[in-house]
Order: C-alpha cells, then sequence, then structure tokens
C-alpha cells in the first residue's frame, strides 16, 4: 500500500523577488505510513511549520510534489480542496481562530464547508466534540465563556470533525498546564485509534515524543536531516544538542549513567525504559558479579 | 502573500534622510505634496519625480520595498486612471459602444496615475525613513501649539505610534487566521460578492478579538511602565534642528516655487 | 475550610521585616452577572516575598497565580485585605507610580508588552514615563540591553525578532526602570526551547548577581526548580509553600492539584516502586544520576 502522504524534493522559498527572499524548505524527502504517529522537531525557524502547511495544500512549493494516498495533490483544483479536507491541519494556538456564536457551530464550520447534509454535520460535531472531551452542555455555549483548555480543544474537535486521514497538529500544547496539555495528546490518540488516523505533531516536548511517538524528524534549515525512531534519534545526543534542541530526561539520565561507568543498553528514552533496564542491572549484579 | 505588504513599516539605517529631524520630514512631505497638487505640465511632473527618486536614493531605501508599498494600491490608481481615460472630452481617438476615448483623456490618466504613484512614495518614504516613535514625536511637537486649545496632542501621537507598531503584528495575524479557516475548508476566491464578503466573517471576528486582546494586554503593559499620560514625560532622543535639517527645509520651500517656474514653462 | 497543607509556616501580617511584597489576607473576585454570587479569583492570600528572594509561584490555568501577580504592582487592586509593596499600600493611588518603578511585570506575550518600533526606543518608554533625564535614559537603557545581552539589537526593529529575543528586549525594558522586584507572569509560555533557556538565564542571573528580588509565575516544573521558594496555588488559595525539593517530593499533592512532578521526580517514585532507595528530593538530572547510583551502591568510575 502507497504511504498515506509523501513528499518529494520539495523546496520553498518566501516572498521570491523581494528584499524579505528566504528559503524555508530545500529538498524535503517525506512520507508517513497509514496509523503513524511522527513527532516533527525542529528549532523555530528551521522550516517546520512552512513543512506541514505544504501538506495539506496552503502552501504551494515552489518545487516538488506532494502526495496523498498515492496521487499528486495538486492533479486539479477539486483534488486539491479533497485533500483539504482529508489532511486536517490545527494551527498554533487554534484558539484564537474561534468565531462563530456556539461552540457547536465553530466545530461545524469544516463539514459544513464539505457540503455535507444537515444531519451528517450534526452528527459529525458531536463525534468530534465527545473525542474532545466537550459535552452537549459545552456546545450550546459560546466558544469564549470555556476556559483556555476547552477552548483549545474545542478548535481541535473543529478539524476532527473533518475526519481527516491525516491529522497534523503545530505545538497543540503550547501554553497549556501539564494536566491540559495531556487531555489535548490523550484526545489526539483517541481520534488516531478510532479512526486509523496518521498524525503528525510538531512539538517541544521531548519526553511526549518519547513516549508516543513512531518516529522522528527533524528539521534544521529547511532539511530533514534525522528521520528515524525515538530511540535511533535521540541516540544522536550531541547532534540534537548542537542545534539547539533537548532530549528526553530519561535520556539524559541514562547518558550520565553511563559516562559514570554504569553499564546500560543503548536507546532508552522513557521513566519506563529506563527503570526496566534499572531493574535488570540490579537483577545481574545481584545474581553474582557483585 | 499577505506578509509582503511593507505599509508603515520602518527600515532602519543611517543614511542623510534618516538623520534628518522628523519635524523637518514631516514639514518636506507636506511641501512636496502641495507641490505634486500644483504641478502641470511634463517638465513639472519630471522635477517632482527628480526630487523623489533623489531623496529614494539618498535614503538607500530599495526599488522593490517602495513597489512593494504601491502593489496594494494600485486597484485605485487603475481605476482613477481609467475613470480619466473615459471622462474626459476632447479629441476622439478610439470609440468602445458608447464611450469614446480621447488624447486628453489619456494624457490626464498618465499625469494621475503619476500623481497618484508619486504620492504614495513619498509618504511611505517618510514611513520607511522615519521610526514611528520620532515621527509620532515630530508630529507631537509641530502640533504642540494646538495642546492651547485642549486638542490631546500627545494622546493622539501615541495612538498613531502604536496604530503603526502593531501593523505588522496584526497582517501576520491575518495571514495566520486565513491559514486556519482555509485548512478548515474556508474559501475566498469563488461566489458572488455577498458571499465573499460573508466569508470574510471568520477573518475578521477573532481578527477583532485578538485586536482588543492584545489592546487590553498592551495598556496592562503601558500602565506598569509606569505610562501616565503626556505630562512630565522627556525623551531619550531630543529632536534637534541641525543645520543640515535648515538646508532641507530652504530646499524644500524652493520647491514650490520651482513648480511654479516650470509650470509656466510648459505653458500650463 | 479545610486547611492549606503549608510545609513551612508563612507570617502573614507583615511579620516579615524586610518584605518587598506582603499580601495579607488578599481577597479579589471579578464582577458576577446579577443575582449570581461573585466567584472568588483570590481567597484569602497571606504571603510575604523577601528581599532578594527568588519564589516561583506554581499553579493549573485558573488557579488565580495571574490575578495575584497583577496585585503586586497595583494593576489590579484588592477586594478585601492588602497588598504592601515595600510598605506602601497599592490602594493608595497617590502611591501607585512610586509601587510600579518598584515592582516590574513581564508578561507572557512578548508581542503585547513592546510599545515601540525600535528596540531601545522601546527600552527608554518606561524611564521617559518616569521623567529621567535623556543622558540618564540613555544609560539606563544601554545597561538594561546590557544585562539582556541585547545591546547590539538596539536599532532593530522588535518584530523581526524571535520570541525570546522579544521577550529579552521587554525584560530590558522593565530593568530599565531600575526596579527592586520583577514579577515574571508566565514569560516562558509562548517561547520555544531555546528562548525558554535564555529567559530563564537571565531570570536567575537578575535574582543571583544583580540582587532583584523575583516572582516567577509558571507551569513548567523544571524553570521552578532553580527558585529558594516554591507556592503551590489552587483555587484561588496557596496550598502549599516550602523549598522546591520539599515540594517536589510531594508527588500525590501536586497531583491532586493538577501539576506534574519534574520528570526526574516521577523517574525516581517509579524506582522506588521497583524497591530501589531512592531519595525523592533529587530534581536535576545530575542529582538524580548520583542518586540512582548511590541506591545501586555502584562507585562512579
Amino acid at each position: 500500500m502507497a504511504p498515506i502522504i509523501k513528499t518529494e524534493k520539495i523546496t520553498h522559498v518566501y516572498s521570491t523577488g523581494t528584499v524579505f527572499e528566504q528559503a524555508a524548505l530545500t529538498g524535503v524527502d517525506f512520507q508517513a505510513e497509514r496509523g503513524e504517529y511522527v513527532g516533527i522537531i525542529g528549532h523555530t525557524g528551521s522550516g517546520k511549520s512552512t513543512f506541514i502547511q505544504t501538506l495539506n495544500g496552503l502552501i504551494k512549493p515552489t518545487s516538488g510534489t506532494v502526495f496523498f494516498d498515492g496521487t499528486d495533490i495538486r492533479q486539479s483544483k477539486a483534488r486539491t480542496r479533497e485533500v483539504r479536507f482529508k489532511v486536517g491541519l490545527v494551527f498554533q494556538y487554534p484558539e484564537y481562530q474561534l468565531f462563530e456564536e456556539t461552540v457547536f457551530k465553530d466545530i461545524a464550520f469544516g463539514p459544513k464547508n464539505m457540503g455535507l447534509p444537515e444531519n451528517e454535520v450534526s452528527e459529525r460535531v458531536r463525534e468530534a466534540a465527545s473525542f474532545v472531551g466537550l459535552g452537549a452542555g459545552e456546545l450550546e455555549k459560546s466558544p469564549f465563556e470555556l476556559s483556555g483548555g476547552q477552548r483549545r480543544r474545542a478548535a481541535i474537535a473543529g478539524v476532527i470533525a473533518m475526519r481527516p486521514q491525516v491529522l497534523i497538529a503545530d505545538e497543540p500544547t503550547a501554553g497549556l498546564d501539564p494536566s491540559g496539555s495531556a487531555e489535548i495528546i490523550a484526545n489526539i490518540g483517541a481520534y488516531r485509534r478510532s479512526a486509523g488516523a496518521t498524525v503528525v505533531i510538531v512539538t517541544h516536548n521531548m519526553d511526549e515524543i518519547a513516549r508516543n511517538a513512531d518516529r522522528v524528524a527533524v528539521f534544521d534549515r529547511g532539511r530533514i536531516i534525522i528521520d528515524a525512531s525515538p530511540a535511533q534519534t535521540f541516540a544522536r545526543g550531541e547532534e540534537l544538542t548542537a542545534m539547539g534542541l533537548g532530549l528526553p530526561s530519561a535520556a539524559m539520565i541514562a547518558a550520565r549513567l553511563r559516562e559514570r561507568g554504569l553499564r546500560l543498553p543503548d536507546g532508552i528514552i522513557t521513566a519506563e525504559g529506563l527503570r526496566a533496564a534499572l531493574r535488570e542491572f540490579k537483577k545481574g549484579a545481584g545474581g553474582g558479579n557483585a | 502573500m499577505l506578509r509582503d505588504v511593507t505599509i508603515g513599516q520602518y527600515f532602519p539605517g543611517g543614511t542623510p534622510i534618516h538623520r534628518l529631524d522628523p519635524r523637518t520630514k514631516l514639514v518636506w512631505t507636506v511641501i512636496f505634496i502641495t507641490a505634486l497638487f500644483m504641478a502641470r505640465g511634463a517638465l513639472s511632473y519630471a522635477l517632482m519625480l527628480c526630487v523623489l527618486a533623489g531623496c529614494v536614493f539618498a535614503s538607500r531605501v530599495s526599488a522593490r520595498a517602495l513597489m512593494g508599498s504601491i502593489k496594494p494600491m494600485l486597484i485605485i490608481i487603475c481605476i482613477t486612471a481609467i475613470l480619466n481615460v473615459f471622462f474626459t472630452r476632447g479629441e476622439v481617438i478610439a470609440r468602445l459602444w458608447v464611450i469614446s476615448v480621447t488624447r486628453e483623456g489619456l494624457i490626464s490618466a498618465a499625469y494621475m496615475a503619476s500623481r497618484l504613484v508619486m504620492l504614495i512614495s513619498g509618504t511611505f518614504l517618510l514611513t520607511y525613513t522615519t521610526s514611528p516613535i520620532a515621527l509620532t514625536d515630530g508630529i507631537e511637537s509641530l502640533l504642540g501649539p494646538l495642546k492651547k486649545i485642549r486638542l490631546p496632542v500627545h494622546e493622539l501621537a501615541m495612538m498613531m505610534s502604536i496604530a503603526l507598531r502593531f501593523i505588522p503584528t496584526l497582517i501576520e495575524e491575518t495571514d495566520k487566521i486565513m491559514s486556519a479557516q482555509k485548512a478548515r475548508g474556508a474559501d475566498f476566491e469563488t461566489g458572488g460578492l455577498i458571499k465573499r464578503a460573508k466569508a470574510l466573517l471568520p477573518i475578521l471576528i477573532p481578527l477583532f478579538i485578538s485586536a482588543f486582546r492584545r489592546a487590553d494586554e498592551l495598556a496592562v503593559a503601558m500602565e506598569s511602565r509606569c505610562y501616565h499620560g503626556g505630562e512630565g514625560r522627556t525623551r531619550m532622543k531630543k529632536l534637534r534642528m541641525t543645520s543640515r535639517d535648515c538646508a532641507a527645509l530652504a530646499l524644500g520651500a524652493a520647491l514650490p516655487a520651482l513648480i511654479v517656474v516650470t509650470n509656466m514653462l510648459s505653458g500650463a | 475550610m479545610e486547611m492549606p497543607d503549608i510545609i513551612e509556616p508563612v507570617s502573614g501580617g507583615g511579620g516579615v521585616p524586610d518584605a518587598v511584597l506582603t499580601a495579607e489576607n488578599l481577597t479579589y473576585s471579578y464582577r458576577a452577572r446579577e443575582g449570581e454570587l461573585p466567584p472568588r479569583v483570590l481567597d484569602g492570600i497571606d504571603m510575604d516575598v523577601g528581599r532578594g528572594a527568588f519564589v516561583a509561584v506554581l499553579g493549573h490555568n485558573g488557579s488565580g497565580k495571574s490575578t495575584l501577580a497583577k496585585h503586586f504592582n497595583a494593576v489590579l487592586l484588592p477586594v478585601g485585605g492588602r497588598v504592601l509593596v515595600e510598605g506602601m499600600d497599592t490602594s493608595d493611588e497617590r502611591l501607585t507610580l512610586d509601587i510600579r518603578r518598584a515592582v516590574g511585570m513581564v508578561f507572557q506575550n512578548p508581542d503585547n508588552q513592546i510599545v515601540a518600533s525600535v528596540v531601545e526606543e522601546d527600552v527608554a518608554f518606561a524611564p521617559e514615563n518616569l521623567g529621567c533625564p535623556s543622558e540618564d535614559i540613555r544609560r539606563r537603557v544601554d545597561e538594561a540591553l546590557r544585562v539582556v545581552g541585547m545591546s547590539e539589537y538596539g536599532g532593530h526593529s522588535p518584530h523581526l525578532l524571535s520570541g525570546g529575543q522579544k521577550q529579552r528586549v521587554a525584560i530590558a525594558g522593565v530593568l530599565a526602570m531600575e526596579p527592586k522586584c520583577i514579577v515574571f507572569d508566565e514569560p516562558t509560555a509562548m517561547l520555544d526551547p531555546r528562548g525558554r533557556g535564555s529567559v530563564i538565564r537571565i531570570i536567575r542571573r537578575l535574582c543571583g548577581e544583580l540582587g532583584v528580588t523575583v516572582v516567577l509565575i509558571t507551569h513548567h516544573m523544571d524553570e521552578a526548580i532553580g527558585a529558594d521558594r516554591l507556592i503551590v496555588m489552587s483555587d484561588g488559595r496557596i496550598v502549599m509553600d516550602g523549598t522546591p525539593r520539599e515540594i517536589f517530593s510531594r508527588p500525590d499533592a501536586l497531583a491532586a492539584y493538577g501539576l506534574d512532578t519534574p520528570e526526574t521526580v516521577s523517574l525516581l517514585r517509579g524506582l522506588r516502586e521497583d524497591g530501589f532507595d531512592v531519595p525523592l528530593d533529587a530534581l536535576t538530572v545530575d542529582e538524580c544520576a548520583d542518586a540512582i547510583l548511590s541506591a545501586l551502591a555502584v562507585r562512579p568510575a
């Protein structure tokens, strides 16, 4: 089966022909499989925000091709529009895009634009709201009566309601407190499992990536320079640090322990992984060579 | 792309134009605009163009940046020019159905268009080379005498400076909101006038809400930094007229006189 | 009313002689709709912040921590109780300017606190408001930009700077008032890790080297590790107050207030369940590694 989304050598130059001209992407090849959870990391200005907007056709790359389910998303205007709904994109601070009188109407904006009949729209709104834990009571409220975290979740529901096969989110937890962040990550995970959707998340939270992602793409100066499993990615700690990116705490502690002579296996990136390794170590130590 | 819009931006620099007192530049701009409206005939227009070109050259503002400022006004310029073509009487050189194109019409359209382009470039040159704070300081100082008749000069100047400061921020924000709504299938490009106007609501409402939120936060931040109106406020950079400013103003005063001469020479 | 879960008793009522900030039974509520009881955003806050201290205030969104912050420079005035800044009552309007120059505030969104279109002119805004002479303003601006490491950006336009750089400019804008105390209201919430790191380093320096009293409102646990004292807020009340070590070693209490522990503490807690004899108060990566090594009885090689 073809990857659900794929890019071939996409390059994008901003403000071509003006004083502000700058290349945001240079020859990016990327692909994601159905149901995959991909984390995208890179510091601000590395091109990751531009990149995700090429995936649903919002930004037309200067050169290169984006494929959705095997066909070029720019094959025809109708195709581009269709892909817009199949590749859902949640922007940073999406709560600032809410505009309708009620949360229900706001979530319905996407499905309505798809031209769905009334009953289908309201079914999708309710379904999307339930993924993000908003009840019937909240749906009738004005978005501005909700708390910050709820508003963010309502905005995410507005994208989920389109039932995208690929859900992309740009720093969906930025500015939220720990419990608010955890809820959002859980909501997105619930949608992924239930719809079998691919999830692409841009984040600075390495612990979150270590826990959830199947694969990590690291952006630096408009290129993907690492595209590997979280364990393989975080094994290249020095490179990441040089780029100004962090490591998961467990990986840092494991590295420190190795420096001090503790023999730990490679690829420890989560607290659970480190605990398991330390249990093994203790067993081994108690088992004879102590 | 919205982010290419350069309206009201300031390009820091150290050219003689940048270093002029903002009041000098303001007065100069007013003189320039007056002269522009006085100008008749090719010679006067050529003189104005030379003056403008000289200022652009001296300020090292790139032609691209200037073009960027004219681009959004292009439609207005075109409409004005077209109206001039159709509604000026004179020697008919072409006929389209009931509309006749006259030689006088074409000439007047060309003058009108170049006048508008020079007007826009001249004003933008002012904002490109003068920091908004300096600009508002200049306005405040020039309008100072009006304080006596209780005109809130300081407040007006402060409002203008903040508006200029937030233009790029709000343009960026509009861009973001537009993209976010497009990602949910909003369509701004097709349909009749009413449909398109309606399609703007998902952009305008969040934009207004965000502008209010920003205004609110900014007010608190300004108060926190001891802002309490213009009373007792001092300045880091005091406005000071130098000999360079005097020279520039003298040149400025000569401009309308020169235009009167060139107008006569072109026989207008 | 249940008693707040306070580890180290806080002395209320101006008990600390050299307090920069004091809140006494501070209560605040927004105006409610007709017929409804106004919800209390702050409910009987008693606290002191001593001179030169670095106090972090933690709390989930909506816990009242930002409302508390705005009381320290008279942006909000108490509905009940009082707030003293260097002994000055914030409710006394004649003192407002003196209070605001003593306590600077840095807010979350760097874009919405920069007034001018040129960096140095923005930094000059506060001293200009205070009516300082030109040369003095110049000196303050240069000094403030130097402290935040933005000297070379004096002539730049703020909107072309990164979020972290903008926030440093905002800090310089407050430093130019030469305040005794700076309250940071979630200054890193909108920044990327690089920007966060640079801002936190500056905050630590302000307190450590320049002796500025710092109150840092945050929900990033790792930023609070470096503080001398940590206050946890929930539902408008102070529910925990102690050193970071004391507070972070009580993960269950924190969780009940909607907060996490730093990843290091979560790991140590897991290891305890696994039967390792590790303390819970090793907060930094290094301390955590040391704790694990000593629990394994392995000598560092």
